[in-house]
Order: structure tokens, then C-alpha cells, then sequence
């Protein structure tokens, strides 16, 4: 180990005996926590809190930040991902203040070892167990707020489950293009009640929610809001009987299910991007953790 | 014409503002006012009361600010009364309109009520096509199939004279009288069986007006919808209803069969009104 990893690792244990365990005071946490109970106990309301300060902006993850912090225990496995990835910036940082904050924690990148996942934009392609919780980073958890621009009027309309004007923006893209055009955020209704925004996750994982093992939490620092779909809760994304939900499919001009360059995975979320080199299109699973995965498999158990 | 009744209103009264003890002696025609002078507060409407038929027009006549638009608001949960009773009749069963909860309120209002507003803005979503606009009430009404909402909203578009291929337009890209149309096809979603009409026709020119007064007639008569229809002019009561209701400064001064007060007025009032017109 070099030294200058050592010195930041002995400024992080300083650093950290100031401050409490997880940032928050306790107050601040049981507050969290009583929205949690409330969340899962009305599962899709969204349930106001009071949004601590964090010493980062917010639209960087607070919500999910302070869920997490007011979760996590010394006992607990940690996981943090942006846009599927352990190593983009977002996770790097956020895995690090919260490792800072809370001494005693464990942190992997294998969704297996964690108990509690943050995210952002993603469910891992893993399924997720009983013992898991996930928690994701919204940046707006109304998904009436495409169609209503008052605040009161969303809370009447949610109590009321008044969803129409939602379906009618379904009915408006199937009109003019001839199919639902939204792409992340897709309006999901729990429980047979509230129509949620999954945060800002693909299609993709939608399906994942429905019926899901693991508990998911949603918070949103700058709106305030913590919500939840609970585990084995009925999640049906908003949809026609003829003109059914359906997921990105991945396939090439030919018709052809694209394949992950890296581990040759078919049935994974895959991200598109251009090779800088050769400047060919290049397509990888978006959960890098899942791809490690899979190499692995394809390698024969060797990385 | 039958003798169901389709709506019963009694001692509807609507105050703006905190109101006295002496707001309802101290307005009315007879103060030829509806302000209150003791506290400033204004008495839009005072001890309204009528019956409506199955398939019957009701015409509400008066100046602006008799209070015309504020009873039909008030029946169609756009503003709360002061106080008064209103038992709306519906497939055997009756209901207390100003004492539903908020859900059975937007039920009726989104199912078993329509309303037709003198200015489409406030009737049509203008951020969607007309036939986004009529989906949403059938959406509202619980329809989750897009291929018979489609084919629902071009029946009723077809119904109202709109011509079919400019159904994915916006609102906005009509005449008014297109507006209007659309409107009527909107608030006809659900086949309603009260309908709502605020100053259907004030402001279209006047071959438009006939068109709409037309496109009423034939509906009132195709489907034994019972109406309201609120207006100034004397034309369309005399074209759209059967009875009629004239109000000046929040009371109701004269009530009749509409040939009856348009050839033979008691009041002083509505025979100025009539005589005026004629």
C-alpha cells in the first residue's frame, strides 16, 4: 500500500471520529426511518421528510444518500452503483463519504455479498434475495408531474388514483408514434393504487419490481420524498389491454438480439457506445458486476 | 318527455365572501343589488330551487352576474354552495350532491355528468389532440382499450360534425366553433345522462350558433339527456328549452314553460328582457 493511500485512510478515520455514525444525528435518522415504516406500510405514496443538508449538492444522490445512512448498520455489506457501474464517479464518491461516515461497514461490488444496495438508474440483472434491500436515487418521484404542474392538485389526484391524464400521454405517443415512447422513469402502479416513478431506470428493469424479493426504497433528497414498493407487491407499469408494456429488445437491423462485446451475454441491458479507436458501436452489459459475472462463467471460473 | 326526475334543487345559495346576518335581506331585485352593504359580500345566488326531467331542457335566462353560471358551477362540483340540497336521480338511486365525499363527486362529475363551458379553454386539455381529449374521459371512465377509446372518440367526433382526419390535431389549430364542437363531443363521452351547457353558443357567428343549437337539438332528442342550459340569449331559449328559469341578481324572479314567459311575462323585468330582444 503507498503512502499516500495510508495518509488519506488515517484523515478518513479522523475525519470520521467527528462525525456521528452515518452523518445524520440520530433524530435525523429515526425520522427516515418512520417515513420508511410509512412508505412500506402504503406502498407507492409518496411520504414527505424533511431532506437533511449533505455536504454534497442535491441532484447527487442525497435522497438515496440519507436512506442509505439511516439504514445501514455496522453488520451491513454495502454496495453502491451509477448506471449499473461500481466505478463511475457518482458511486465512487458516494461509496467513499458513506465508508468515511461509517466505520465498521463492509463495501463490495458483487450484488450476492451486499444487503443493502444504492443505485442509481439501475436494478442489478441479479436477482435481488429476501435479505436485500435496494435503494435508489430519485430526481423526481412524481409521476404526475409531466401532466400537473401544482402540487396540491397531484396530492388530490394520487389520493384519488386519478391517472387518466397519465394514460392519455400513452394514448398521445401511440397516436403519433405508434408506440409508448417512454424510454426511463415508466409511470409503474403498486399495489393496485399509487402510480409511482421508478426513479430514473430503464424499461428494462420494470418487470423487476413486480413481485420483487427485495425490498425497494426510493428517495428523492431534493422533493423530499421517500417511497417503496415492498417485497411480493403487485407492480403493473401503466399500459392498454391492447397495447401492452413492453421491454427495449436490443436488436440489431437483422432482427438479431445484440450480445454484450465483453462476456457475450444475450439477455442483459446493454449500453451503446463508440469505440474511440476504430469508431465502431460497441455494445456492454450496463451492469458491469453482472459482466464480471459472466466472464467468469464463459472463462470457466477464471477472471 | 317523462316523468322521471332526473334532479331536484332546493334553497341553493352561493355567498362570496364572509357574509352577515342581513347579506340575503338587504340584496335581490328588489335592492336592485347583489352586493351586501352591510358586509361587502356577494350573494351570487339565493333560494334556488328547481326540478329537472328525464330528456327535458331547462333554459336559465338573466343578465351577467344574475347568478346563472354560478348554480350550474355549483351543481357540477366546480364551487362548493353555501348551502341548499341537490338529489341528483341515477339508475335507482339518489344522491345528495353536496354531501358526497370527494371521490363520488368526481365520479359523477367524470361519468354520469357533462359539462359544455361558453370558453373551451376551460373544458378541453389544450396540451392534447381532440381526440386525446376525449380519450381522457373515457380513461377517467375507466375504458383501457386503446383500439375502442379510438374508435369511440372518432364515433363521437363523427357525431358532432368534426371532421375525423384532424382528430390527432391540437385544439388550438380550430376555429371556435370546432372548439366547441369537440367540447360537446368530450363532455358526450360517457352519455351522460345531465349535460351542462354554459353559454354554448355566445361568441360563435351566427350560422356556427344554428350548427351547435342543431347539433343539441339532436342529441336532447336521439338520447333523453336532461340539460341546463344557461344563457343571455333569448334565441337559444326559445330554440333549446322547455322550461325556462329567469334569474336577476341571485334569485330566481320568474319561472314558466318557455312559450309562456317569452309571449306573456309577469315580471317587469323579463318583459323589458323579452321586449328588449324581440
Amino acid at each position: 500500500m503507498s503512502s499516500e493511500v495510508n495518509t488519506t485512510a488515517t484523515q478518513f478515520r479522523q475525519a470520521s471520529a467527528e462525525y456521528n455514525f452515518g452523518f445524520l444525528d440520530e433524530y435525523a435518522k429515526k425520522e427516515v426511518r418512520r417515513s420508511v415504516l410509512k412508505a412500506i406500510a402504503i406502498p407507492g405514496y409518496q411520504v414527505p421528510y424533511s431532506s437533511r443538508e449533505m455536504p454534497m449538492g442535491r441532484g447527487f444522490g442525497t435522497g438515496g444518500l440519507q436512506l442509505t445512512l439511516s439504514l445501514i448498520g455496522k453488520q451491513d455489506t454495502l454496495k453502491v452503483i451509477d448506471q449499473g457501474s461500481d466505478d463511475s464517479v457518482n458511486a465512487v464518491n458516494l461509496r467513499s463519504f458513506i465508508e468515511m461516515t461509517c466505520p465498521g461497514i463492509d463495501t463490495t461490488t458483487k450484488v450476492s455479498e451486499a444487503n443493502l444496495i444504492q443505485s442509481r438508474h439501475r436494478i442489478p440483472e441479479q436477482s435481488l434475495r429476501e435479505d436485500q434491500v435496494i435503494v435508489l436515487q430519485v430526481p423526481y418521484p412524481d409521476a404526475l408531474v409531466v401532466v400537473e404542474p401544482s402540487e396540491d392538485k397531484r396530492k388530490i389526484m394520487h389520493g384519488e388514483a386519478d391517472y387518466s391524464r397519465l394514460l392519455v400521454k400513452l394514448y398521445e405517443d401511440i397516436v403519433k408514434f405508434n408506440e409508448i415512447t417512454i424510454s426511463h422513469r415508466y409511470p409503474t402502479r403498486i399495489n393496485g393504487h399509487y402510480v409511482l416513478d421508478p426513479s430514473p431506470i430503464p424499461r428494462w428493469d420494470v418487470p423487476k419490481m413486480n413481485d420483487s424479493k427485495a425490498l425497494i426504497l426510493f428517495g428523492a433528497g431534493r422533493e423530499k420524498k421517500i417511497y417503496a414498493v415492498p417485497p411480493y407487491t403487485l407492480a403493473e407499469p401503466l399500459e392498454f389491454d391492447d397495447v401492452p408494456f413492453r421491454v427495449e429488445n436490443f436488436n440489431d437491423e437483422n432482427g438479431q438480439r445484440r450480445v454484450c462485446h465483453r462476456c457475450g451475454c444475450d439477455h442483459s441491458f446493454l449500453d451503446e457506445f463508440v469505440d474511440a479507436r476504430s469508431g465502431e458501436k460497441l455494445y456492454q452489459c450496463s451492469d458491469s458486476d453482472y459482466c464480471d459475472e459472466q466472464l467468469k462463467l464463459k472463462n470457466g471460473g477464471e477472471r | 318527455m317523462s316523468n322521471e326526475k332526473v334532479l331536484e334543487v332546493r334553497n341553493l345559495s352561493k355567498v362570496y365572501g364572509k357574509g352577515c346576518l342581513k347579506c340575503f335581506e338587504s340584496t335581490g331585485p328588489e335592492h336592485n343589488t347583489n352586493i351586501c352593504p352591510h358586509c361587502g359580500s356577494v350573494v351570487a345566488a339565493h333560494n334556488i330551487s328547481f326540478d329537472l326531467y328525464k330528456g327535458e331542457v331547462l333554459g336559465i335566462m338573466g343578465e351577467s352576474g344574475s347568478g346563472k353560471s354560478t348554480s350550474v358551477k355549483n351543481l357540477f362540483f366546480d364551487e362548493n354552495p353555501t348551502s341548499g340540497q341537490a338529489i341528483f336521480f341515477d339508475e335507482g338511486k339518489q344522491y345528495d350532491l353536496f354531501n358526497l365525499n370527494a371521490q363520488q363527486k368526481r365520479h359523477l362529475r367524470n361519468h354520469r355528468f357533462g359539462m359544455v363551458y361558453q370558453n373551451p379553454v376551460l373544458g378541453l386539455n389544450f396540451n392534447v389532440s381532440a381526440g386525446g381529449n376525449i380519450a381522457e374521459r373515457l380513461l377517467m371512465s375507466s375504458l383501457s382499450n386503446y383500439s375502442e377509446i379510438r374508435e369511440r372518440a372518432i364515433e363521437l367526433l363523427r357525431r358532432t360534425e368534426v371532421l375525423t382526419e384532424r382528430m390527432d390535431e391540437m385544439p388550438k389549430n380550430f376555429s371556435g366553433g370546432m372548439q366547441q364542437r369537440v367540447q360537446i363531443a368530450k363532455a358526450l363521452a360517457t352519455n351522460p345522462p345531465l349535460l351542462f351547457l354554459d353559454e354554448v353558443t355566445t361568441g360563435l357567428d351566427l350560422s356556427v350558433q344554428a350548427a351547435i343549437l342543431d347539433l343539441i337539438m339532436e342529441i336532447q332528442r336521439e338520447s333523453d339527456t336532461a340539460m341546463i342550459a344557461v344563457t343571455h340569449d333569448l334565441g337559444v331559449i326559445r330554440l333549446l328549452a322547455g322550461r325556462t328559469i329567469v334569474m336577476k341578481y341571485g334569485r330566481i324572479i320568474e319561472t314558466g314553460l318557455t312559450d309562456q314567459i317569452l309571449e306573456d311575462p309577469q315580471d317587469a323585468y323579463t318583459q323589458r328582457l323579452v321586449a328588449s330582444a324581440l
